[in-house]
């Protein structure tokens, strides 16, 4: 006999609720974090060597590492002055998830530290749908990418709170119309904090490092 | 893509309310997915032929609701579907909210 089992929940819920965990536990021991995710080459290693110098006798601070394999980032931020860098390596997979973090998670004495800084995969799509528990999603763009990113991965660009416009310096040798690119951002996302930056000149850092200054307190 | 933990979720969660009601045998599977959403059905299909393999739910056919996206200016209060761009066709405002094509759940299944 066939019978009719309602059933009504979201297939990612297991991810989200785990999320919500991670995030009781980053509350409950005082440390913001932050999700920065990006296109593979935009700068989120970058990003984080130019941020942890800025950062060094204010806020002590843990990297965790996504990556499909090998330890490379981790060991940046190790060298870049992080108090812990932890990598994970996803063994394939495109995202991190909840489960990887919570893992993660476990390694660290969070009491430790102020800020924790996730670098997830490399990937446009997948890292925008499972949700790890961090406070702050952060969006690296850079602009050799191209100006149409938005329009063509416009979950991403929906679901993060930060967008940090990598490599401006780049700007006088490249067709990239800020224009184009910020009316795409705007209609997906228009309360998106923007910081365009140059990890290579250090212009624009100043004020990322405020930022995150001002929301780890 | 990340289809293969999305598939790993909806066994999960199938075989969880079918053993709620002691069911022998899933036969359907009622997934609603907006358009919004990342999800190619193919490869859902495509991975749940491996991993159903060997439960209650080997033989269960999945069924895929498509939810087109829909899109409400606020500055005109419009609905619309979205073409390539997300802008008002109307006013051609920015200050746009998604009201429906995010969907990704699971409603029911069928069960013996």
């Amino acid at each position: 006999m066939s019978q009719r089992v309602s059933v009504v929940e979201n297939i990612l819920n297991a991810n989200d609720r785990l999320a919500q965990e991670n995030r009781q536990r980053l509350d409950t021991a005082g440390v913001f974090s932050l999700n920065l995710m990006a296109s593979p080459g935009a700068g989120k290693t970058s990003l984080i060597e130019q941020t942890l110098p800025r950062l060094a006798k204010k806020l002590r601070v843990a990297v965790i590492d996504g990556d499909i394999a090998t330890s490379i980032d981790a060991d940046r931020a190790a060298a870049a002055g992080a108090q812990a860098a932890i990598q994970i390596n996803t063994g394939g997979e495109c995202h991190l998830d909840a489960v990887m973090l919570q893992q993660a998670l476990n390694q660290l004495d969070l009491s430790q530290f102020d800020l924790l800084i996730v670098e997830n995969v490399g990937n446009l799509v997948c890292p925008a749908s499972f949700a790890l528990g961090t406070h702050k999603s952060v969006l690296v763009a850079s602009v050799p990418e191209g100006d149409d990113k938005p329009y063509k991965y416009p979950g991403m660009y929906r679901g993060v709170d930060v967008l940090v416009i990598n490599k401006i310096d780049l700007l006088p040798y490249i067709d990239f119309r800020m224009d184009y690119f910020r009316r795409g951002v705007k209609v997906l996302n228009a309360d998106l904090v923007e910081f365009p930056l140059s990890c290579r000149t250090g212009e624009g850092l100043d004020a990322w490092v405020e930022w995150i200054l001002g929301q780890s307190k | 893509m990340h289809e293969l933990p999305v598939t790993q979720s909806i066994l999960e969660i199938a075989l969880r309310h079918a053993e709620q009601a002691n069911a022998k045998r899933i036969t359907d599977i009622y997934l609603v997915i907006g358009q919004l959403s990342s999800i190619v059905d193919e490869s859902v299909q495509f991975y749940w032929e491996i991993i159903a393999k060997g439960t209650i739910a080997e033989d269960a056919k999945l069924h895929f609701e498509r939810i087109p996206a829909k899109i409400l200016c606020l500055d005109c209060n419009q609905e619309y579907a979205p073409g390539d761009e997300l802008v008002c066709p109307n006013c051609e405002g920015m200050h746009v909210k998604v009201i429906a094509g995010e969907e990704f759940r699971m409603d029911a299944i069928d069960v013996e």
